[in-house]
């Protein structure tokens, strides 16, 4: 394979980007879409105190779940914790401090970090306290909105199907899902792929990443936890 | 009172009743997701979910499953023909633009006036509202499936909600064991009843006034 622009590397060579206290994006929909291998490496390296960003906190080992069980982090933001009982406990003791966002409302500040905008207005959850307590509001054309502030990371890894070597990346059915926005959002992006192929080989048309967005490629050997419905 | 497995699936398929071809339609959990076993073959439903489906099909066979292709709930899916996939962020747009005809979800309270409350179980951890609030908010009819009374006995529709809300004067529709309800700008309106089920027994199981349609629906099934 060659790799004219010298991103395609190894697990072990992008675990020196991870460090205690950073904050990381990761895509993922109850874990269908987290990258494996990152995430296992992640936490063989130990870093902790993570500050993670993300849909949810799957299961307890699957995707993101694992790192979060094992009390890698501190605060998550999130749209739900609901499948991972062990992420509602540590909220409940205090060791986790969740933010909660409905679950648009963070994919699109998830966007926006990705896009270079600073915020958005939004009219969800205008009535609930969760979601519009301490938010700016703005009144626009005499309606009222909240002030949502885009979403950004030191490092937004992300799992795809196919990537060339620019890192332009294909996903797999429902498992791109929250990958393109995180994709967008990192200082850093990695995408973990299951494939790597030439420059050219992709159909320009059906590229769903623009590898100006990814930063690094590391090959997937695949999920390697067992699904909740397995 | 029924609430047995008839009772699920009557409401599902009074439910399918407000379905029509070319909708694109969102089904929550537990009962609503019965509802597509009561749609005839022709009407053509787009079934939508929040991780970026469109075009959602039955689940597949066992041993047939594709880690790669979940519902929002996670468990395996299929595509129907002419659907497509899209990221998270597109799959709300489409609902915040009011591009999602049908909600149908359940709920554990609804008021008079159509407030929702179904994302904080009471003693339990709060677990988030995930796509809730925006599909509430924002699709164009939001119909809740539920029984009438909950575990206990007590009315789960009433005259303000107990239970924190997940969006206010949302619901268009209410589907339950015993009767259909309009939510109207006057409050409820009872406009059918499930057999063998009278006026009566609906005023009794219901924490608030409504009104009563000229011409009641027998619901046939």
């Amino acid at each position: 394979m060659e790799n004219p622009f010298g991103k395609i590397t190894t697990l072990e060579r992008v675990l020196e980007l991870f460090h205690e206290g950073m904050t990381l994006m990761f895509g993922g929909f109850g874990g269908v879409g987290s990258p494996p291998a990152l995430i296992d490496g992640i936490l063989e390296k130990g870093v902790r105190e993570l500050t993670l960003i993300g849909n949810d906190t799957g299961f307890p080992d699957i995707g993101i779940g694992k790192l979060v069980s094992r009390e890698r982090a501190v605060k998550v933001i999130a749209s739900h914790i609901g499948s991972n009982p062990i992420a509602g406990q540590l909220m409940h003791d205090g060791k986790l401090e969740v933010e909660f966002s409905p679950q648009g409302i963070l994919a699109e500040r998830i966007r926006a970090g990705g896009v270079g905008l600073a915020a958005f207005l939004s009219d969800i959850g205008m009535d609930n306290e969760l979601v519009s307590k301490d938010k700016p509001r703005f009144q626009l054309d005499g309606k009222d909105y909240l002030i949502e502030t885009a979403l950004t990371a030191e490092v937004a890894i992300v799992y795809a199907k196919k990537a060339d070597e620019y890192g332009n990346l294909i996903y797999d059915k429902s498992a791109r899902n929250t990958n393109p926005i995180v994709a967008m959002a990192g200082a850093i992006t990695i995408a973990e792929v299951e494939e790597i192929v030439p420059l050219g080989s992709l159909n320009p048309e059906e590229i769903i990443t623009p590898g100006v967005f990814v930063d690094y490629l590391i090959p997937s050997k695949g999920v390697n936890w067992k699904w909740a419905w397995e | 009172m029924g609430m047995g497995v008839d009772s699920r699936s009557q409401m599902a398929k009074r439910a399918a009743e407000e379905i029509q071809s070319g909708m694109v339609v969102n089904l929550g959990i537990g009962i609503p997701s019965l509802v597509p076993n009561h749609l005839s073959a022709e009407t053509m439903v787009m079934f939508h979910a929040e991780n970026g489906i469109t075009g959602m099909g039955p689940s597949p066979a066992k041993g047939e499953e594709d880690e790669n292709l979940c519902n929002a709930g996670g468990f395996p899916v299929t595509l129907n023909s002419g659907g497509s996939y899209c990221d998270s962020s597109i799959a709300f747009g489409m609902i915040r633009k009011g591009r999602v005809d049908i909600t149908i979800l359940g709920s554990l309270q609804v008021s008079q006036n159509g407030d929702l409350a179904n994302w904080i179980v009471p003693g339990k951890k709060v677990p988030g509202m995930g796509g809730a609030m925006e599909l509430a908010q924002k699709a164009k009819k939001v119909i809740v499936v539920m029984n009438h009374c909950d575990k206990h006995g007590n009315p789960k529709i009433v005259t303000s909600c107990s239970l924190p809300l997940t969006s206010s004067s949302c619901v268009n529709l209410i589907v339950t064991d015993l009767a259909v309800f309009q939510v109207t700008g006057e409050g409820l309106l009872l406009t059918e009843l499930f057999a063998p089920f009278n006026v009566e027994d609906v005023i009794n199981k219901t924490g608030c006034e409504f009104k009563i349609s000229q011409n009641v629906r027998s619901i046939p099934y």
